[in-house]
């Protein structure tokens, strides 16, 4: 349930709450998810890598994390 | 190469390395990492086919995934990393990917593909002529994936792209180069590298691409779903070396009648068959 200390954003496509006032940065934390390995995008648009902290996320962004896979 | 490789190498097999922005490669072969077993397979195939460019896909992260990651298969002080749009059926998203790619590895390289469709996987050639202009101008290094059309080559590299990267055939298809002289125009017109990206199927594939002028040879399936993927990435990267070395040394040109490599002279008998001319 959200509550005013919470956000519900999409994560990857699927829905997820967030304490409010996460950035970028400690989302990538919370996923466990080594910094270097991803790259963020919300709503679309690039957060670079230097901008993840100062990136906070609100009710309803749409987040992509990304990473590297086997590819041709 | 190592340098004492390279100093082992005699004057005669000499070869310029391939430049293609920052990077300067003496192994000509181009190897993608998709459809392995597992890190593993993909780390030894690598190393034994001796390449050092390497291609890789942007996915979502797999939130549930545990074991060893892609990057651990590769090790970046020999090899390059060279991120593709795979999967990008326009313009913009294969920018996105290729923004999220250079945040993510801190290279300017990327290997652009924009597609048409998902059965045939052939290149859309006007999506990938806007997405080349659009990288080109944000400062990227593009190799741009695209179908042999000679003169779709000219315009890549007109609007600035570093390597041009016509399919032999469709990806994964292993039918190997289905147009040799469309390949040869292109070769002939386009001054950048061109380097032959999809179809290869087996060895003689590699050979024939490396043996037309091409710069270098991108396969991924044919080593990887090969029956033994750690056999095969010699066999391409041996066939790479000898198509190249054929192609600096020269082919013979074809003709119709036969050529003796003996002697017509000195035989002990009159020389051809009565009546013949």
């Amino acid at each position: 349930m959200q509550t005013a200390t919470t956000i519900r954003i999409t994560l990857n496509g699927a829905p997820r709450e967030l304490r409010a006032g996460t950035s970028v940065s400690a989302l990538v934390d919370v996923l466990g998810l080594p910094p270097d390995s991803v790259a963020v995008e919300v709503g679309d648009r690039l957060v670079r890598r230097s901008d993840r902290t100062e990136r906070v996320l609100v009710d309803g962004d749409r987040v992509e994390v990304v990473t590297l896979v086997g590819g041709g | 190469m190592s340098q004492d490789q390279r100093a082992a190498t005699p004057a005669w097999l000499a070869d310029e390395p391939l430049v293609i922005g920052e990077h300067a490669f003496t192994s000509r072969l181009f190897v993608g990492t998709g459809k392995y077993k597992d890190v593993a397979e993909t780390r030894a195939a690598l190393e034994i086919s001796g390449t050092q460019c390497v291609t890789v896909a942007v996915r979502r992260v797999d939130l549930a995934a545990k074991g060893p990651s892609l990057l651990d298969a590769i090790d970046r002080t020999k090899v390059v990393i060279l991120p593709n749009t795979a999967g990008c059926y326009d313009a913009a998203s294969a920018i996105r990917t290729a923004e999220l790619a250079r945040d993510l590895l801190g290279t300017r390289l990327v290997k652009l593909e924009v597609l048409g469709d998902t059965k045939t996987l052939l290149p859309d050639p006007v999506g990938t002529l806007e997405a080349t202009k659009e990288l080109v101008a944000q400062g990227f290094h593009v190799l741009v994936y695209t179908s042999d059309d000679p003169r779709l080559g000219v315009r890549l590299e007109e609007l600035g792209a570093v390597a041009v990267m016509p399919a032999g055939s469709p990806i994964g298809s292993g039918q190997g180069v289905l147009n040799p002289f469309a390949i040869r125009i292109l070769l002939e017109l386009v001054k950048v590298p061109v380097i032959v990206d999809a179809g290869v199927g087996t060895a003689s594939d590699v050979a024939i691409a490396m043996e037309l002028g091409a710069a270098g040879v991108l396969l991924n399936t044919g080593i990887a779903s090969a029956r033994e993927p750690l056999r095969m990435p010699a066999a391409m990267r041996d066939a790479c070396s000898a198509g190249r070395q054929a192609f600096l040394a020269g082919r013979i040109p074809r003709k119709l009648y036969a050529n003796a490599s003996s002697p017509l002279e000195g035989l002990i008998h009159a020389a051809g068959r009565p009546g013949a001319t």
